[in-house]
């Protein structure tokens, strides 16, 4: 069971970021920014059932990083996950750094099930990063990773380090190495950023005195489209995250608004209006192959394709409140897809299809609320008064949205089970419209 | 020619009230006001200009000055809609009238209807309520002869909405019209 990850055969795109940050210059400001603490993690609840694990921190030659530790970034991560408890070693009195020093007595006695040690070494201005996680019951390595990258992938190393070990205890691929763009506002100001999932390494994608709002990534994690109303009038624009190049995809007379991507990543679904009501259209991601999908004289709006491509889900108020219905990709009759609660607006698939998250008007307070689409069951999951934009992480196990803390936007998950919260919270400034990127979010 | 200078005083209030207007952040600079004026005034309201920077010059127009409507009568651009409702309220009638009769005397001006919501509520649906009431107050202006090649509905949605609105005064003055006349 022991997996050796290096240079040579890691898939998941480190490899991307390290050469991209090497061969193009115009890259490396992206990726070489220090960490900065954008964003607060909060957590609170949790699960019946948590794994207990000890993270020992990492024997670290000559590094030069600043701010938290790998281990203190994988044990967030995986606290965070509400799937783990980290067990407290600030008491030990001399922590292993290599299997050969592990007294496994001590770790049963703490109850332990994992150990994580290792060390990060300097290597020809790179940094090698080698982990082992022990199955401290059966005394045997769970995990042996090894990763070289450039120092400025510090945290991202510890996010996919989080990722094996939640992978190799839940039996469920983790979300840790992930990205989310959000919107924030401040004074008068409208910046699109980008940012990983727990809010370090933001950097700004663009940025507007007029607003800008609905975020949806494409789905190899490349392009972010948009709507910016900079022309004093919502239009569509695409954008790459690493050329900067941004194009309008939907100019048209009217509203353009709501571009939700098809999972082949060839076009959009969007919301036009011309002179008329908001009803929803394809358009190819180059702006060319116009198709309208809805034909009602309602408000037809917030698309999302389902994760095969053949359906897309919307809001429509065509009953009289706004529900979720869904039509065929290529147009044709709708049918409705929420019948509990008089307001469900929003629609967005989890990645393995399996679930329908959106936003129900409960008396007056907007929550967000998932939907089994097996089994029809509904629950509702958020505690605010004005929760939106609910998205699901690419592990389909967690969502994130926007909420309202003492009158100001700030952005929190929960576990799609409602037991895990968190909450990201930023000084200064409104946070809102998040939309959690795919699990493929490296640079091609 | 009293009168035209009258009718250009009135103007110029028109476009100094739309300029002060929180809603047109400044778009308007000084000289795109009086510019065109001063070229009216010697062009004797003759109908040949297209350009939006020249379009103000139209209302300037002798022959139809006893139409023109007031100053202040223009210069209500804000029509108000009760909570998730795009129906135009009786007291505002009057006011898309007078908008409807002043953008029928000028086919050549054209205006911006620009839909808003309050804050409680998606991004996407605010936004398309927000269009459909800057669809209702274009219904209103093409019942009254307006064309719809001179008006374009959009929707700023929640955008541009107070946040934190503690009653449904605050709320209500989210939810709106606004009437922007192009090239202001």
């Amino acid at each position: 069971m022991n997996k050796t990850v290096t240079m040579q055969n890691l898939k998941n795109g480190l490899i991307h970021f390290l050469s991209h940050t090497i061969g193009a210059g115009v890259l490396v400001w992206m990726f070489a920014l220090p960490a900065q603490a954008a964003l607060e993690l909060e957590i609170s609840g949790g699960s019946a059932i948590q794994i207990p694990i000890a993270i020992l921190p990492m024997a670290e030659s000559g590094s030069a990083q600043s701010g938290s530790r790998l281990h203190d970034i994988i044990s967030n991560d995986l606290r965070g996950s509400g799937m783990f408890r980290i067990i407290n070693t600030s008491g030990m009195p001399a922590l292993p750094t290599n299997a050969a020093q592990i007294k496994y007595t001590d770790w049963t006695a703490l109850k332990a099930q994992g150990l994580s040690l290792g060390e990060v070494q300097q290597a020809g201005g790179n940094l090698k990063v080698s982990v082992q996680v022990m199955d401290v019951l059966r005394q045997t390595a769970l995990l042996q990773l090894t990763y070289t990258v450039s120092p400025s992938q510090y945290r991202h190393v510890a996010h996919l380090i989080a990722d094996q070990i939640y992978e190799k205890f839940t039996g469920q691929p983790g979300a840790f190495s992930t990205r989310i763009a959000y919107v924030t506002k401040v004074g008068k100001r409208f910046t699109l950023q980008i940012a990983d999932y727990d809010g370090f390494n933001a950097q700004t994608l663009v940025s507007s005195n007029e607003p800008i709002i609905s975020p949806s990534w494409s789905p190899d994690g490349s392009k972010m489209a948009y709507v910016s109303f900079e022309k004093k009038k919502p239009i569509v624009f695409v954008q790459s995250l690493y050329t900067g190049e941004r194009k309008i995809v939907a100019n048209f007379k009217g509203n353009n608004s709501a571009p939700a991507w098809s999972p082949d990543g060839s076009k959009l679904a969007v919301v036009l209006t011309y002179g008329a009501n908001s009803q929803i259209y394809t358009i190819s991601a180059d702006g060319s192959n116009l198709q309208q999908v809805t034909k009602s004289s309602a408000i037809d709006t917030s698309p999302a394709f389902s994760p095969d491509g053949q359906w897309i889900y919307f809001t429509s108020d065509r009953g009289g409140r706004p529900q979720v219905y869904k039509v065929s990709a290529s147009g044709g009759s709708a049918s409705r897809v929420t019948f509990e609660g008089s307001y469900n607006d929003g629609p967005r698939f989890s990645p393995d299809g399996k679930y329908l998250t959106y936003i129900r008007n409960d008396g007056g307070a907007f929550k967000v609320a998932v939907q089994d689409l097996g089994s029809g069951d509904v629950k509702v999951l958020s505690t605010g008064s004005q929760d939106e934009s609910p998205s699901f992480a690419p592990n389909s196990r967690t969502i994130m949205y926007a909420t309202r803390v003492g009158g100001k936007g700030t952005l929190a998950t929960v576990t799609v089970d409602g037991l895990v919260r968190q909450r990201l919270s930023e000084a200064g400034g409104d946070i809102r419209e998040p939309a959690w990127g795919p699990a493929q979010a490296a640079p091609k | 020619m009293n009168k035209t200078i009258w009718t250009v005083a009135a103007l110029a209030l028109v476009l100094t009230a739309c300029k002060s207007t929180p809603m047109n952040p400044a778009k308007v600079e000084d000289s795109s006001v009086t510019r065109p004026i001063a070229k009216s005034q010697s062009n004797t309201g003759a109908d040949s200009s297209a350009s939006t920077d020249k379009i103000n010059i139209k209302t300037v127009d002798v022959d139809s000055s006893k139409d023109e409507l007031s100053a202040a009568e223009l210069a209500k651009r804000q029509v108000f809609f009760d909570y998730d409702s795009d129906a135009i309220r009786e007291e505002y009638k009057g006011l898309v009238a007078n908008h409807a009769k002043y953008l029928v005397a000028h086919p050549q001006t054209k205006v911006v209807l620009q839909g808003n919501t309050d804050e409680r509520g998606t991004h996407e649906y605010n936004l398309a309520l927000g269009q459909r009431r800057s669809v209702a107050v274009k219904n209103a202006l093409n019942v009254l002869g307006v064309s719809d090649s001179q008006i374009e509905t959009v929707s700023y949605g929640e955008e541009r909405s107070k946040q934190n609105c503690a009653d449904d005064g605050c709320f209500q003055q989210d939810r709106r019209v606004d009437i922007v006349y192009a090239g202001q």
